[in-house]
């Protein structure tokens, strides 16, 4: 009986997006020229990069806290802790303090933050927002400039907010920018097209087609994620960005955070929540992971790792 | 590859009888296609033409069941890679694991667990589906006596030997209730396969990381005369975890897209097999076990053996399986109109939601536990979430005031006052302004509706 492995050509291939630059260390997501490793093997390992905030965050969930709460106080020290005690690739650096219904910070403040943590680590950085339209491009031109020449990643540029801003500050800056677009592969190859007219190259872009979680629409992210990735590797141009994936939506579901005896402890489902929600995507392309809790992250990067060589 | 209309019209006897329930062949032959109807429902399709067709309309993976009666389980079924290109059919069948060296007391004691493991996610219940019995002491009497104890219990059976002798013993006891044999393999595949027929069990074949040896004793099976076929090519875990998904993948493929008859069943996976060698501490191999589940879940697998049976394990992995197996073709929205909980009058608060399942049965488990009276008007938003309806329009003033007359709330109460989400405050306005109502901005979360209502009602 004769047999032959199921084994494809790919017409097209994911970009491989360098971060980091010269003071830190370099990350490469992307790459791929086929969609599993028994085809060709897969050039970069899925990434991790853990949550920081501007702001001490008592609303995190205790399982989270718990291993941070020392360090709250500080951007700065929370993100060598991440590094140093959990093994952190990268920190994404969430500036929610700026939103003017949180804390209003200014620009200037906000900088020192970005200081610190650039100061603090040598991995590279995704830098957030805090989500607010408005101020978003402001604050993320700022850093932008802040971080001059370390490649991070800005996060994140949309239709609903001043993009073209934070696209040309990137390219003035040698940053790369986090395409975001709500579970909508149209609006995705819109946003990636207006981001290239300012000035970015398929090799500064970094797409987020929207995590939704485990329970909470998962669904939908697995069906636009897993055909953003066959249409890259049909040759589809426009989708040839590697993917991110904001896994940390997990806690917001109930079976998260939510006390409730029947369901056992929150202590254990929280995390759990995280991975299954992070593999999950995993499995279906995506390069990045925004993550926290560190059990979760070191059970997703064992299990990423495997499935590159 | 899906079958066309076309393609099965061509092969109907074209009589446009009716007899079928359809208008026309043509209207049966569209049913067909989409899965929407049985072969057998038209009388006058028959010999080579009928064979030919069951052939085309067979899935590409073929459906197995396991069990008799109520608590029987199909697994198997799909046609396709990815679920986006149609939708996966037969939610992957999870079973728990006993063995047969546990006492009486303990055996009963864990077989009541998995049967009774339960909670409930969008109106429905998740459950496992069966118990593997394993001959872990490696002596036939043994695994008879276990296999006794199941006998009157309703739920399908997983027999674990690899010894034709204890094999056969239990299935002396239980082979009537169609349990799936595991495992034939390389050494006992011929004694094996005459009990899988002299029963009509369904079988396991274990071939472990050798998908070419797995073909030829695929073959040698179906020459054999046996029919229901369950692959396992081995689960692999910790650095290996790539290699069972590789294997998963691959016998897929070869399933769907190259229609290879050796490689069209079921595939089976055993994430217990972390227990082998646990970590130091038991909640890090059951997060271990369930992380290898979903993985293999997301990756083809129709049925698979677990050890640890905990809730807070369980919820991940059957919550993956109800998402897997939505049908993307269908909204997931409940019907819009009003609903009633506790004992209303006319003194009653009236809260709003929108239709989408996940939204509406999160909001009624809240209403009950929290033994709230009240009238829910449940607005159609195209099956979407509170903020997703606020954002893309569907939840607006106009839309909201044409539910309340739809209804005809005012009748029912003697107050004018409506409750909306607080994700929903945006639009509160445009609900006062169409509908002439008073609108009150709710919580944020459902679970608080309870404790708001007491406090303002
Ligand atoms: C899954 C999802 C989708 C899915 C749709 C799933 C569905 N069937 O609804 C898809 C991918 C299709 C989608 C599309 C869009 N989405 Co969307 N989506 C989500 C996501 C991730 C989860 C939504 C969900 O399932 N929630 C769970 C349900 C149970 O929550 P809920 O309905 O709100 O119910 C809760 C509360 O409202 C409250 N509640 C409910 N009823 C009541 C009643 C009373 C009286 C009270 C007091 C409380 C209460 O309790 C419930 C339980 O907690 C959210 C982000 C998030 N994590 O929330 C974004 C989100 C809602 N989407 C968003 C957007 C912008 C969109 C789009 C407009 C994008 C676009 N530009 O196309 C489209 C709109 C599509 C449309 N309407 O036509 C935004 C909304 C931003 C805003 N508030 O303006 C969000 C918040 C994401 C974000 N951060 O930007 N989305
Ligand atoms: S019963 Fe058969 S022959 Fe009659 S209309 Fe239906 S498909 Fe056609």
């Amino acid at each position: 009986i004769e047999f032959k492995y199921p084994v494809k050509d790919y017409a097209g291939k994911v970009n491989e997006v360098k971060l980091g630059g010269k003071n830190r260390k370099t990350v490469k997501l992307g790459g791929q020229t086929s969609l599993y490793r028994f085809e060709e093997p897969q050039p970069n390992a899925p990434t991790v990069t853990f949550d920081v905030f501007d702001i001490p965050m008592n609303g995190l969930p205790r399982p989270i806290k718990e291993n941070f709460e020392d360090v709250m106080h500080s951007p700065g020290e929370w993100a060598q802790k991440a590094v140093k005690e959990f093994g952190a690739d990268m920190i994404t650096l969430h500036l929610i303090g700026t939103d003017p219904k949180v804390k209003d910070k200014s620009l200037k403040d906000a900088a020192k933050d970005l200081e610190e943590v650039l100061q603090a680590v040598k991995v590279p950085l995704v830098i957030g927002g805090s989500g607010n339209p408005k101020k978003d491009p402001l604050v993320l031109e700022m850093a932008a400039e802040v971080a001059d020449g370390e490649r991070c990643l800005l996060a994140s540029a949309n239709l609903d907010l001043d993009y073209q801003k934070i696209a040309q500050a990137a390219v003035k800056h040698d940053h790369a920018v986090l395409s975001w677009a709500i579970s909508d592969i149209n609006m995705q190859k819109v946003l990636n097209k207006a981001l290239m007219k300012e000035g970015l190259t398929a090799n500064d872009i970094v797409m987020d087609p929207t995590t939704c979680a485990l329970g909470y629409g998962i669904e939908f992210s697995i069906d636009v994620m897993t055909r953003t990735r066959l249409s890259a590797l049909k040759g589809d141009e426009i989708l040839q960005m590697p993917m991110s994936s904001g896994t940390t939506n997990a806690w917001g579901s109930r079976e998260a955070w939510m006390k409730k005896d029947e369901w056992g402890p929150t202590k254990y489902r929280g995390p759990i929540w995280e991975v299954v929600t992070g593999l999950t995507m995993m499995l279906c392309g995506v390069d990045i992971f925004m993550m926290l809790h560190p059990l979760s992250v070191k059970t997703l990067k064992e299990i990423g790792t495997t499935l590159t060589y | 590859m899906k079958v066309t209309a076309m393609d099965i019209y061509k092969l109907l006897p074209k009589t446009n009888c009716g007899k079928c329930g359809e208008a026309s062949c043509m209207a049966f032959a569209a049913k067909l296609s989409q899965k929407e109807a049985e072969l057998s429902a038209c009388p006058q399709l028959k010999g080579a033409d009928f064979e030919k067709l069951a052939n085309m309309l067979a899935p590409a993976v073929r459906e197995i069941k396991i069990g008799t009666g109520d608590r029987a389980v199909t697994i198997g079924g799909d046609e396709v890679l990815y679920r986006y290109e149609l939708t996966y059919y037969n939610p992957t069948a999870v079973a728990v694991d006993l063995s047969d060296d546990m006492d009486d007391s303990a055996f009963d004691q864990k077989l009541v667990k998995i049967k009774n493991l339960e909670f409930e996610r969008t109106g429905e219940i998740l459950k496992l589906n069966a118990v593997a019995l394993r001959n872990k002491s490696g002596d036939a009497e043994k695994f008879k006596k276990a296999a006794e104890k199941l006998k009157d219990s309703e739920i399908p059976v997983i027999l674990c030997s690899f010894d034709p002798k204890a094999m056969d013993a239990a299935l002396d006891v239980i082979g009537s209730k169609r349990p799936l044999i595991y495992a034939a393999t390389e050494n006992n595949i011929d004694e094996m396969s005459e009990l899988a027929l002299k029963h009509n069990c369904p079988i396991s074949l274990f071939v472990p990381n050798d998908l070419e040896k797995m073909k030829q004793l695929s073959r040698k099976l179906r020459e054999s005369g046996v029919k229901d076929i369950v692959l396992d090519p081995g689960t692999y875990i910790g650095e290996a975890i790539g290699d069972t998904m590789d294997n998963f993948i691959m016998i897929r493929r070869l399933a769907v897209e190259e229609k290879d008859d050796d490689f069209r069943f079921p595939i089976l996976a055993v994430p217990a097999v972390c227990w082998i060698n646990p970590e130091e501490d038991e909640i890090l191999t059951k997060m271990k076990e369930a992380t290898t589940a979903a993985a293999l879940m997301n990756r083809y697998a129709d049925v698979m053996i677990l050890h640890g049976v905990d809730i807070w394990e369980m919820m991940p992995v059957l919550t993956l399986r109800q998402s897997l197996y939505t049908d993307p073709r269908k909204p997931q929205s409940v019907e819009a109109k009003i609903y009633e909980f506790g004992t209303v009058d006319e003194n009653s608060p009236v809260i709003m939601t929108t239709n989408f399942a996940l939204t509406y049965y999160t909001v009624a488990g809240d209403l009950k536990s929290g033994k709230v009276n009240c009238y829910l008007l449940v607005l159609d938003t195209n099956g979407k979430a509170v903020d997703v309806a606020v954002a893309g329009g569907q939840f607006n003033g106009k839309a909201a005031a044409e539910l309340m007359k739809e209804t005809g709330i005012e009748k029912l109460v003697n107050h004018k006052k409506l409750i909306i989400p607080g994700l929903a405050a945006s639009v509160s306005g445009d609900i006062e302004d169409q509908s002439g109502w008073e609108v009150i901005v709710g919580t944020r979360d459902s679970s608080e509706v309870p404790a708001f209502l007491a406090k303002i009602w």
